[in-house]
């Protein structure tokens, strides 16, 4: 416990007397972490586009004019079992018929053809959301299933507009899937090149200090009181850098959030702050790893002597 | 206490450090190693303290053979040797308490030692004064003296001081040697590598005399021939 505690005050000790060479690697740390929390942020606005995208994308399920209500809500009920499928909202034959009417009100020649046959011609429709774009496929083959026809009501749909949609569908998932990956391959590059400066910058903070690593080896210090102070101060670069960052990401935030929403469709600086906390813990571990983790590598080759 | 036996060290073929020196230091000598530059003086201290290791030949301290230790052994056979150097190796970033204290922190020594072992050494080196000054702000003198309170800090066995008054000017240089004369006079060996005629002569003690890497004379009356 005594030597725990010499390392750490040794640590805070070495970070406040080092003066510049901290305020340096604070600084660069301070850099690295804001690229991180920027990415964060961006792969939020790139899941609320590309969920906004998926909202967008529905299959329609059409049933023959006269098909009996409780046979569709039957149909319904069993599609909700689906663990695919996130949302069923069925409308039936009246509501489809007042819709079209409300939809076509300036379109004369349809309203009186619709007049003059003086029946619904429309049947009522389930429209289904899946959870995922990918998972409509096995939608629309659970409709021709045996599943579906031991319901008896395979006879009862006119068309699912999943097979004259499929190729758009497909197309939209792979752009989706293609933007997902290339976001995490971005972020990933990011990251690494953030990483690297950082545990370069660390490494010179610590060659600077190679003669008096040496010095306590000389002196009989153990690796680990030699290297325990110098992780210490790797530690406090990245919680210091930890509160810069946050607190710089206040007014970036709210500046990006008041003129950019529009453009992104997320607001930015209400995604921030309804997950500081979230951000928060994401940022300091990666400050605090990073800043250990970087100082425990440099130090080893001046320590083997 | 300590042997070298036939020990060579050659880094290429036109620099050698030391040729098949062969050299015993009983426990309590003080043995002043002179000779010119490059004569391999410092190579030999720097195997002492498994600085540097030899490409033939073996150094023991007692029975351990020293390049042979793991790193922890290592550690363990480095607290019983007090080190001084001539560019004095201080930590910057430390007082000259915190330089001192870090030495018995190295060895497990307790707070409470530390704080009534401290003040005494700096007293007996006379820098009491100098307590919470860091190095940068302290003269060459103090700095040594400094180096000196923290090698005899934890009571090793053996001192070994590389050119230790090279920086120095007469006055230090005679408080430098008088210190180290003390601590010999209490028990503890002392090896110390110098060129400076005066400082071998006023100890008066055994001379090795070193030549591009051999032992060519060794004195136990205290001459200075080069």
């Amino acid at each position: 416990m005594t030597v725990l505690n010499r390392i750490i005050k040794a640590g805070f000790l070495n970070f406040k007397r080092s003066g510049i060479v901290s305020f340096a690697a604070v600084l660069v740390t301070t850099i690295t972490l804001s690229v991180i929390t920027t990415l964060i942020l961006l792969q939020a606005v790139l899941h609320f586009s590309l969920d906004q995208i998926k909202d967008k994308v529905d299959v329609t399920i059409y049933f023959n004019v006269g098909t009996p209500e409780d046979k569709i809500l039957v149909l319904k009920n069993s599609l909700e079992k689906l663990p695919e499928v996130a949302k069923v909202s069925y409308t039936s034959a009246e509501e489809a018929l007042k819709s079209f009417r409300e939809r076509h009100a300036n379109d004369y020649p349809t309203i009186s053809a619709l007049d003059e046959i003086n029946q619904n011609p429309l049947g009522g429709y389930l429209n289904v959301k899946a959870k995922e774009i990918s998972q409509y496929e096995s939608i629309a083959k659970f409709m021709k299933s045996d599943n579906a026809l031991v319901l008896g009501s395979a006879s009862i749909i006119d068309k699912i507009n999943y097979y004259q949609n499929k190729s758009v569908i497909e197309r939209l998932n792979s752009i989706i899937i293609g933007a997902q990956r290339l976001g995490s391959l971005i972020t990933l590059l990011l990251v690494f090149i953030s990483i690297v400066i950082t545990f370069n910058t660390i490494r010179l903070t610590i060659f600077i200090s190679k003669e008096e690593i040496g010095v306590m080896r000389l002196v009989g210090a153990s690796k680990m009181r030699v290297r325990g102070p110098f992780m210490v101060e790797g530690a406090v670069y990245g919680v210091i850098a930890t509160l810069f960052t946050m607190v710089l990401f206040f007014p970036v935030t709210a500046w990006v959030g008041r003129n950019m929403t529009t453009f992104l469709g997320l607001n930015v600086y209400e995604y921030y702050i309804s997950n500081l906390f979230r951000i928060f813990i994401v940022i300091l571990l990666s400050g605090v790893l990073l800043g250990i983790i970087s100082s425990f590598f440099a130090i080893r080759k001046y320590l083997n002597k | 206490m300590i042997y070298f036996n036939n020990v060579s060290k050659v880094y290429n073929k036109d620099s050698v450090g030391m040729e098949n020196v062969t050299l015993t230091v009983t426990a309590g000598e003080f043995v002043s190693i002179v000779g010119h530059s490059g004569a391999g003086k410092t190579t030999l201290i720097k195997m002492i303290l498994a600085e540097d290791s030899p490409t033939e030949g073996t150094v023991f301290f007692e029975s351990l053979n020293i390049h042979e230790l793991n790193n922890n052994d290592l550690t363990k056979l480095r607290r019983r040797i007090g080190a001084v150097f001539q560019d004095f190796k201080l930590l910057s970033n430390k007082t000259a308490y915190e330089n001192i204290a870090f030495a018995m922190e190295a060895v497990g020594k307790t707070n409470e030692e530390i704080s009534s072992d401290v003040p005494h050494v700096l007293e007996l080196v006379d820098l009491t004064s100098r307590a919470f000054h860091f190095p940068h702000q302290m003269s060459g003198g103090e700095k040594q003296r400094l180096a000196i309170a923290r090698a005899i800090i934890n009571q090793p066995e053996l001192i070994v001081a590389d050119e230790p008054t090279g920086n120095l000017d007469p006055i230090s240089t005679y408080d430098v040697i008088q210190i180290l004369k003390k601590i010999n006079d209490l028990g503890t060996t002392v090896i110390l590598t110098t060129h400076n005629r005066g400082v071998v002569e006023s100890i008066g003690k055994r001379v090795v005399t070193m030549e591009r890497g051999k032992v060519i004379r060794d004195d136990k009356n205290g001459k200075y021939v080069i």
